[in-house]
This record gives structure tokens, sequence and C-alpha cells, in this order.
């Protein structure tokens, strides 16, 4: 097997994987959100906001994969 | 990038002639790196700048460097403009927009966080925020780049929060004392050597995360803009435009939205640190 196919093939994965892990994390995020703003709408604000921040830092472990397999696949 | 199509068709054209093929790597590694030229898009022309190199040190001003000096004279214009207008009582136009988000940022990012010395760290919170989201926003222009996409760009504002977060609290509490607020107190002394190794480690870490977080969604948005336009060329039929350009529209219009969620989080993740080098939870 051709290292360089098997560095592209990990890349490929290893980035699918990490979507996988991000998508289903950020998914449970925003249904807990819609639930407390299902409960009390007058903390909307507040939720939003706290949803977006911890949205952006699951997306940053997210992308520090993401930023591995552009290692893989540069090599 | 959505002067991507514009290089696209050129590059394209003139590839074509010379008998290559279409390669979206290429492709994409041109437009994120840093270049010592600045294209301007729908034509074949650049402009050259200048290479310096002092004491073998690379220091020529490229693409990202001239990118930061228009969002520095862009924002620097804009809040002299803003903040001259100090007298009328109720504001208006550019101040209005302005004290908006600098009334959010003061007040429920660094007051909460911070606690009474925020507005100490304010100046410096303000500016992370609004250069970042002036450098992520110029990089949506077409004939631009981002300079956030620039992995060197990012470390140094991660480095110069790092060198804020211990001002901080050196500033608090003296060194030796904000040393050892970096262990959490009431510790039986066997967890010692394990928890000092982490904590230390995850002093280094935070910044780090800051750092990786900003240029690699910045970076992955312009990639994703670029290779779904390139899908029109690399499946050589212009039928897959009626899919690929809304897509792209739609990826769009998602980072104008990233760009400013991205300097919002660092703003916020920043404030949160000095806060904890402030006011240490034990």
């Amino acid at each position: 097997m051709d290292p360089k196919g098997l560095a592209f093939l990990g890349a490929g994965l290893g980035a699918g994987l990490a979507l996988i892990g991000a998508g289903m994390g950020i998914g449970r995020l925003a249904a807990s959100a819609m639930d407390g703003i299902a409960r009390q709408p007058q903390s909307a604000g507040t939720i939003q906001t706290a949803m977006l921040i911890a949205a952006g830092l699951i997306e940053g472990a997210a992308l520090f994969a993401l930023v591995i397999c552009f290692l893989l696949s540069g090599k | 990038m959505s002067g991507a199509p514009a290089a696209v068709a050129a590059e394209t054209a003139a590839r074509g002639e010379g008998g290559g093929a279409f390669n979206v790597t290429d492709l994409i590694m041109t437009h994120i790196t840093d270049g010592h030229e600045i294209e301007i898009p729908f034509t074949h022309m650049a402009i050259h700048l200048p290479r310096i190199h002092v004491l073998g040190y690379d220091l020529s001003i490229t693409r990202h460097v001239v990118m930061m000096w228009i969002a520095c004279i862009i924002l620097f214009v804009v809040a002299r403009h803003a903040a001259t207008r100090a007298s009328r009582a109720v504001p208006s136009g550019w101040r209005a927009l302005f004290e908006v988000f600098i009334k959010y940022i003061r007040d429920e990012i660094a007051r909460k966080s911070i606690g009474h010395e925020a507005d100490r760290y304010l100046p410096y919170l303000l500016t992370c925020f609004f250069f970042i989201w002036t450098c992520n926003l110029l990089g949506l222009i077409p004939g631009m780049s981002t300079a956030t996409s620039n992995i060197g760009v990012t470390a140094t504002l991660a480095a110069l929060a790092f060198v804020m977060i211990h001002l901080a609290g050196i500033r608090q509490f003296g060194v030796v004392h904000h040393l050892k607020n970096v262990m959490p107190g009431g510790l039986p002394l066997w967890l010692y050597p394990i928890m000092l190794p982490v904590e230390i480690l995850g002093l280094f870490t935070k910044p780090f995360a800051l750092c990786i977080r900003l240029f690699a969604n910045m970076t992955a948005g312009h990639v994703v803009i670029i290779g779904l336009i390139s899908l029109i060329f690399i499946l050589k039929t212009a039928w897959v435009a009626a899919v690929s350009v809304p897509f792209t529209l739609f990826i769009y219009v998602l980072e104008l939205l990233v760009c400013f969620i991205q300097a919002y989080i660092f703003t916020t993740l920043v404030s949160t640190f000095i806060g904890m080098s402030v006011h240490p939870a034990h």
C-alpha cells in the first residue's frame, strides 16, 4: 500500500470522524438550548449567547482535528 | 473569496491553452497561503510587493501584511470619525454602531468576567474584537485575502493574549503569588505531581486553542468556497453551476456570520481567561 495513499485515506477518515463528533455535540447543544428557550422564553438572549460560545468551542475542537488532517494530506 | 470564480476562469483559460489539467489543490493553496503579490481579479495582472530580508529573517511585505494594514487604516479612520462626534447627546450613524458593540463587550463580556478592573483591559479587548472582525471581513471581499487565515497572525494574537493574561495576574497579585494561583487550593499533597504538569500545560493550551480555532475557521471557510466553485471545473459541465453556485452563496453568507462569531469568541475567551487570572476560583 502506497504510504501517500494511506496518508490521504487517514486524512479523509479523520476529517469524517471529527465531523461526526462535532455534529453530534453541537446537535445536543442546540437541542438543550431549544428546550431551555421553550421553558423560559424570557431568558432566550442569555441562552443564545451561551449556546454560541459553546458551539464555538466545540467547533474549535473539531477544527483541531481538521488541521491535523490538513497536515496529514500535505505529507 | 468571491474572486474565486473569476480567478478560476482566468487560470483555467490560461492552463487550457497551455495544455495542463485543472488542479484544485494548486488553486486552493495559492489562494489560502501568503504570497508576495496581490492579484487583481478579472485580469492577469498583479501588484508585486517588495521582499525585504533583514539579518536572515524574511520581513518582506506580503499580501497578509497589506491586508492587516488596510484593516488598521479602516478601523482607525472609522473609529476616529465615530469618536469625534462626542458632543451630541443622542448618538447616530457610525457612533451608534460602535456604541452597541462597545457597550455589549463592556457590560456582558468584560465586566461579567473581570469584575471591577474591567475598564483597564477594555481597550485591549475592544481592539481584539474589532481587529479580528475587520480582518475576517476583508477576506470576503473579492480580490483580497484573509489575514487571520495565516497561522502567523493568529499565533501572534494568541501570544499577545497570553501576555495580557499573565500581566493581569501579575499586576493583581505579584509574580510569585500569581504563579501559585495556577494550582487549585485545598489539594491533598499526593495530587500535586499530577495536577502541576496538567495546570502548567493548561496555561499553554488555552492560547494555542485560541490560535488554532481562529486559523482553522477562517481557512476552512475559504477552502470550502473555492472547492465548491472548482467543482464546476472538475466536472467540466456548466450544469453543475445550478447546484454549486447557490450552495456557495449559502456558505458565503455563513462565512459572514462565522467572521463575527469567531471575533466574538476570541474576545470572550480572552476576557474569561483574564478573569480567571484576576479572580482565581481557588
